[in-house]
């Protein structure tokens, strides 16, 4: 009777996970997935995935033996899909560690259904990005200049530049989502590694699983270790995509000199990683029948983050335009007029405002926010839109620069969209393996989430125990 | 093996919820046992205090080497810009004057090593990874990563008398109790792995 999983009736709450659902049914439900043949549909993704990736592979060798003049980047534009793919893929990853750690630190306790599957994106979105900065240099041999070595005039790297921050800012957010990652994976390691069958299994998964027995003198450190990560990845994610704007803020260019960016990118990040989380965990749910973990309730609240986060990213663009008036500055108004509103690039701007500010607006109802086809339609929408939202800050705001005469367009070539589709096909090699061999749902966290992990679930028990009077006793009474 | 048969290393009690594994452990606690443990699917709430235990160290360990990140970034960044090849980029001095350029990498650093030191130094404190622990010997034992809640005494106890500790865990319900016995091999499951390593 007294649980504090136990959904509060009075103020909405309901269930966090479905009927019937029980310890026992968590470990098969998910462990499961890693023991059988993976279905025919699991290998015709991989094979074409794994297929992109060869073709990824091709464009950064047939762009590392030719030069950066494969791509469509040339003057006035320097700048072009290569930084918009890569911005976009970094905030694509900000969802997971916004599930794996911010949410954790508000104890909501719905994201241990999707957690695990957010922070695996996270890792893999950002292992794409990582890809564009290093090829986008050009003399691919020079990219060490980006580590903190001196050059071969004994030079240091210039630490005033944000695009040398942005180095550790996203080095260090893979390093610590990889290790966040990882520690969360240490008991459904060992969830596997004590189911194994053959003894491939039980060697791999028992490494892996560090001899993990769920000591509680073990647990304790753990969940402090958790918690701690969790309070460092907060701040580090608010700061990645801050230092990821201010290579556009800190810079004079009209469209790109601007405070706003570091919230607004922060909030752009979010949107777009909330939608990827979307559309992967709508295709994984019905493929892998999980809908006893992940329920329509987990899915609305996502809707809600994303309605929410596209709203503030809608402010964003409507305060740039206020700004722009406000500011006076010639320049910056003929930008956002002539160059993004109207002109020969406005169809990227409508693009942008039609998927991002107006699609979500559909959220509004309950009626489409617990609509599968409608949801899925929109986290689609919402992915364009945001990697069209960098493509129109980069692009837009250097086609028609200051000079006329030097004014021209942009137009991706053939290796631009094989870079850009093979990264895709490397998110989801990646994404496919991970579904295949690693559980994809935090096993021992929605365990914890049940009613019945509650020590003080069970009624009769509870009569008996209250009269022994222990200290632990007045924190569950108040829990009550 | 036959003389380690003769003496059990710890004593297991299996229980199926973890309200009983909870109470299990309050009467080990209140019987003056040290050496005992709980081994369950999820941390449950209140098994610290059940068992005794006071808070964990990890904080001790992060705060430190978190700070450590800080400075050692200020130091490479001062050294680098400002000592050993000077550079003055966009009018702003090669000196300490400059640190507000240097916030966003010490940030970075300080969120970096703290994060290696949570991680490691957790790993460290639960002396894992672990090649081997004679509670994996007991063929139930499995059933803690699914749905199974265990109680162990370790033979190392002050209090250890196998008969009493065996009569207080069936006191307090447990479902299945049994002796289990450490070999030299390391378990039977991994008899062709490489000999234990890495205990640290």
């Amino acid at each position: 009777m007294s649980s504090w999983n136990l959904p509060i009736p009075e103020i909405g709450e309901t269930p966090l996970v479905g009927e019937g659902t029980t310890f026992r049914s968590i470990t098969e439900t998910v462990c499961r997935v890693t023991e059988n043949k993976a279905p025919r549909g699991w290998w015709i993704a991989f094979l074409i995935a794994a297929n992109f990736t060869g073709v990824m592979t091709l464009s950064i060798a047939y762009l590392f033996w030719t030069g950066v003049g494969v791509w469509g980047n040339n003057a006035p534009v320097y700048w072009a899909w290569d930084i918009t793919n890569f911005v976009w893929w970094i905030g694509i990853g900000h969802a997971g560690t916004l599930i794996s750690a911010v949410l954790f630190l508000f104890r909501q306790k719905w994201r241990t259904a999707i957690n695990r599957f957010a922070e695996a994106m996270t890792i893999f979105a950002v292992i794409c990005a990582l890809v564009f900065p290093g090829i986008h240099v050009g003399r691919a041999w020079y990219a060490y200049y980006m580590l903190p070595l001196p050059n071969e005039m004994s030079i240091w790297p210039n630490f005033k530049s944000p695009l040398i921050w942005d180095v550790f800012a996203v080095s260090t957010y893979f390093t610590v989502s990889t290790m966040f990652w990882l520690v969360g994976l240490i008991p459904d390691f060992a969830t596997l590694r004590d189911r194994a069958k053959n003894k491939t299994r039980r060697l791999v998964y028992g490494a892996l699983a560090f001899g993990w027995r769920g000591s509680n003198r073990h647990w304790q450190n753990y969940e402090r270790a958790y918690l701690i990560l969790a309070a460092l990845s907060t701040p580090l994610v608010l700061s990645v995509h801050s230092v990821v704007s201010f290579d556009f803020a800190t810079s004079l260019m009209p469209g790109w000199h601007t405070t706003i960016f570091p919230p607004y990118f922060v909030a752009g990040a979010v949107f777009s990683g909330f939608a990827m989380v979307m559309t992967l965990m709508l295709i994984t749910r019905a493929v892998y029948g999980m809908r006893s973990i992940v329920l329509m309730k987990h899915l609305e609240l996502m809707n809600k983050i994303i309605l929410t986060t596209g709203s503030l990213v809608g402010y964003a663009y409507a305060m740039e335009f206020f700004i722009a008036w406000y500011g006076g500055n010639e320049y910056e108004k003929f930008l956002f007029v002539e160059n993004r509103l109207t002109g020969p690039m406005a169809w990227a701007y409508w693009i942008m405002i039609s998927c991002n500010v107006l699609s979500p607006q559909v959220f509004w109802f309950k009626r489409f926010r617990t609509s599968i086809p409608v949801m899925f339609v929109v986290s689609i929408l919402v992915n364009i839109g945001m990697w069209f939202e960098r493509f129109v800050i980069i692009v837009t705001s250097l086609y028609r620069d200051f000079l006329p005469s030097s004014w021209g367009y942009f137009r991706p070539t053939l290796i631009d969209i094989f870079t850009y589709a093979g990264t895709l096909g490397l998110f989801f090699t990646a994404f496919l393996l991970f579904i295949r061999w690693i559980p994809m749902i935090a096993v021992a966290e929605v365990k914890g989430v049940l009613p019945e992990a509650d020590p003080h679930h069970d009624a009769s028990d509870h009569g008996e125990h209250a009269a022994a009077g222990h200290a632990h006793e007045t924190a569950a009474a108040e829990a009550e | 093996m036959s003389d380690l048969q003769d003496a059990p290393v710890l004593i297991l009690a299996e229980f199926d919820t973890p309200g009983e594994c909870l109470h299990a452990a309050e009467a080990l606690r209140d019987a003056g046992y040290k050496d005992f443990d709980t081994h369950t699917p999820f941390p449950i709430h209140g098994m610290d205090a059940a068992m005794g235990l006071g808070d964990s160290k990890l904080g001790l360990i992060v705060f430190p080497i978190g700070l450590l990140g800080t400075t050692l970034a200020f130091a490479m960044m001062h050294w680098m810009n400002n000592i050993d090849y000077p550079i003055i980029i966009g009018g702003k001095p090669a000196s300490v004057a400059s640190l507000p350029s240097m916030i966003p990498i010490m940030f970075e650093l300080t969120v970096l090593l703290s994060a290696f030191a949570a991680v490691f130094g957790m790993l460290g404190l639960n002396k894992l990874p672990r090649h081997h622990h004679p509670i994996f010997n007991s063929e139930r034992f499995a059933g803690f990563s699914n749905d199974k809640f265990f109680v162990s005494v370790e033979a190392t106890d002050p209090k250890w008398n196998v008969d009493k500790t065996k009569a207080l865990l069936e006191g307090v319900h447990a479902k299945h109790v049994e002796l289990v016995y450490d070999d030299e091999e390391g378990g039977e499951d991994l008899e062709e792995a490489a000999p234990a390593k890495g205990h640290a």
